[in-house]
């Protein structure tokens, strides 16, 4: 691979107590380009991704052992600022949650806790996120409106916006349409291709098909181990493990 | 009929009679409470210092007395029991210390009022010579109100949605601006219902303040108290020595029954708040 190499993992494990949930990654995700991280439930997906941020940290008797770089620094080495990292990988949850506050304040709250209090400033980020979420169209008549008045599929956007608006290299994604109807995730998937010009973009997903439509790459996780890893054509038209092979034809899953 | 469902007809309705009964109870105690006392009530009685050996004159300082014990009760136990209860839900995680401070909380809640009155006696009474005061019973009703403020405060953290943390985590706030923007406001409602709860209990605790804030009597203390050291009457302990210290106390039943009234209505008016509160968020709640 020749591309630039945004994210890496090194021999990434991660347990929760007597819990084995990954074992073992190492992983180079390009930057610029669309990762998916497939498998069945319980296979670790998630737990990968949020070490990718530090969020396991938030779990009970998380241990996470290995090394994650962005950009080649160590994300757990000793004096690695965690606040800084999740400005720069942010996250979109599995069911979009706004916080109860108007539109305006969702997509504002990022850039205000990082500094900026200039209304005009703030308008303008506000106006440009929700611009590359694709969701200004809908709502720029009622930005004062409470976000939890909006559809599923505009709170996920919003959720986009909200996570945009803080300028991070590196969006996560933790299975976002899996609480969406057909069209609503038809429109996160094109927003999907749209980001990936300008971000890293990793995404978990138990959705072959969805897989195929976004990723540039699939990483193919299956009981915490790392079974395949490639582009994702070569991966779906002739997958070099048999596992895999049974998992994405739906044999098991 | 099936006997069966017979059976479970006649057990239900026992259980609703018994139920029912909690309102006659309540009903009951407010009515004698109006018959016996309502007479006593009038703007005299609400303003006017005792007078002619509290015979005559009204309750004005005690009225004065109890709001002032429970304000300045609600300002010590409101900031730290609310401080305690981010601490424990956000911070402290599942220590060994958090267990102790958690048996620590229900233990300090569990101990009777008297002991907690005998207590702030030697604490601040006498050993840290705060006197007989509004100070001393302050602080010794902060110590009483103290666990259910905290205990109510927990609750209310609790229920925040945890997806509002993380959502805000991810964003790259910290633990503290999370916790101030995405976290307190929408407990906040929770909160205040157990800070009125508080001061409803503070209100009406007799014990307590009984050892360290109160006397039955002085005419020539002011109506209204000059300074945190003054010692003061309050509504409840009133009504005790009224109907125990006086020497007739047949002749002032009347103002002793008007003033559990006074008592009575302060502090179910105060649930009343809590009530109101906690509806008004349920309904307007979109999360």
């Amino acid at each position: 691979m020749n591309i630039p190499v945004k994210v890496e993992t090194k021999n990434l494990s991660v347990s929760f107590g007597e819990v084995k949930a990954i074992k073992n990654i190492s992983l180079m995700i390009p930057a610029n380009k669309v990762t998916a991280i497939i498998g069945p439930s319980g296979c670790g997906k998630s737990t990968f991704i949020k070490s990718l941020n530090r969020m396991n940290e938030l779990v009970k008797k998380a241990k996470t052992t290995g090394e994650v770089l962005l950009d080649g620094n160590n994300i757990y080495g000793e004096d690695y600022d965690v606040v800084n990292l999740r400005r720069e990988v942010g996250m979109i949850f599995q069911k979009p949650n706004p916080f109860p506050k108007s539109i305006y304040d969702n997509v504002a709250f990022g850039p205000r806790i990082h500094g900026t209090h200039k209304k005009e400033l703030l308008e303008k980020i506000v106006e440009e996120n929700l611009k590359k979420a694709v969701l200004w169209d809908e709502v720029s008549d009622r930005l004062n409106a409470s976000a939890m008045d909006l559809s599923g599929g505009q709170q996920q956007r919003l959720c986009i916006s909200r996570a945009l608006a803080v300028e991070p290299k590196v969006i996560l994604m933790d299975e976002p349409c899996s609480a969406l109807d057909p069209l609503a995730t038809a429109k996160i998937e094109s927003l999907i291709r749209v980001l990936s010009a300008d971000y890293t973009v990793i995404i978990v997903t138990h959705n072959m098909q969805q897989a195929f439509r976004v990723a540039d790459f699939v990483a193919f996780l299956y009981l915490g181990e790392l079974i395949e890893y490639g582009k994702t054509k070569s991966m779906f038209e002739n997958p070099k493990n048999e596992l895999t092979e049974k998992y994405i034809t739906g044999e098991f899953g | 009929m099936n006997k069966k469902i017979l059976k479970q007809r006649i057990y239900f309705q026992i259980f609703r009679v018994v139920t029912a009964s909690v309102i006659i109870f309540i009903l009951l105690m407010i009515g004698i409470f109006i018959t016996n006392g309502a007479s006593a009530i009038n703007w005299t009685f609400l303003t006017d210092k005792p007078r002619e050996g509290m015979t005559q004159g009204g309750i004005f300082p005690a009225i004065m007395g109890t709001l002032y014990l429970t304000l300045l009760t609600i300002a010590f136990a409101f900031p730290i029991g609310v401080a305690s209860a981010i601490y424990l839900v956000e911070y402290a995680g599942e220590s060994r210390l958090v267990q102790v401070i958690n048996s620590a909380i229900t233990n300090l809640a569990g101990v009777p009022s008297i002991i907690h009155g005998l207590f702030g006696f030697g604490l601040f009474v006498t050993y840290l010579q705060f006197g007989t005061s509004i100070l001393s019973g302050a602080l010794t009703l902060f110590l009483l109100v103290l666990p259910i403020v905290i205990s109510a405060a927990r609750e209310a953290l609790l229920t925040v949605p945890k997806s509002f943390r993380e959502g805000s985590l991810a964003l790259g706030a910290t633990k503290w601006q999370t916790v101030r923007e995405n976290v307190l406001p929408y407990g906040l409602p929770g909160i205040l219902t157990g800070a009125i709860l508080a001061l409803a209990r503070a209100a009406g605790e007799t014990a307590p303040i009984l050892l360290t804030a109160t006397f039955f009597f002085s005419a020539g203390a002011p109506a209204v108290p000059t300074s945190l050291l003054d010692g003061t009457m309050a509504l409840s302990t009133h009504i005790y020595y009224m109907a125990t210290q006086h020497p007739n106390p047949a002749l002032v039943r009347s103002l002793t029954y008007g003033t559990a009234l006074v008592l009575l209505l302060l502090v179910l008016s105060l649930n009343l708040v809590a009530i109101v509160i906690r509806t008004r968020h349920r309904r307007r709640r979109n999360w």
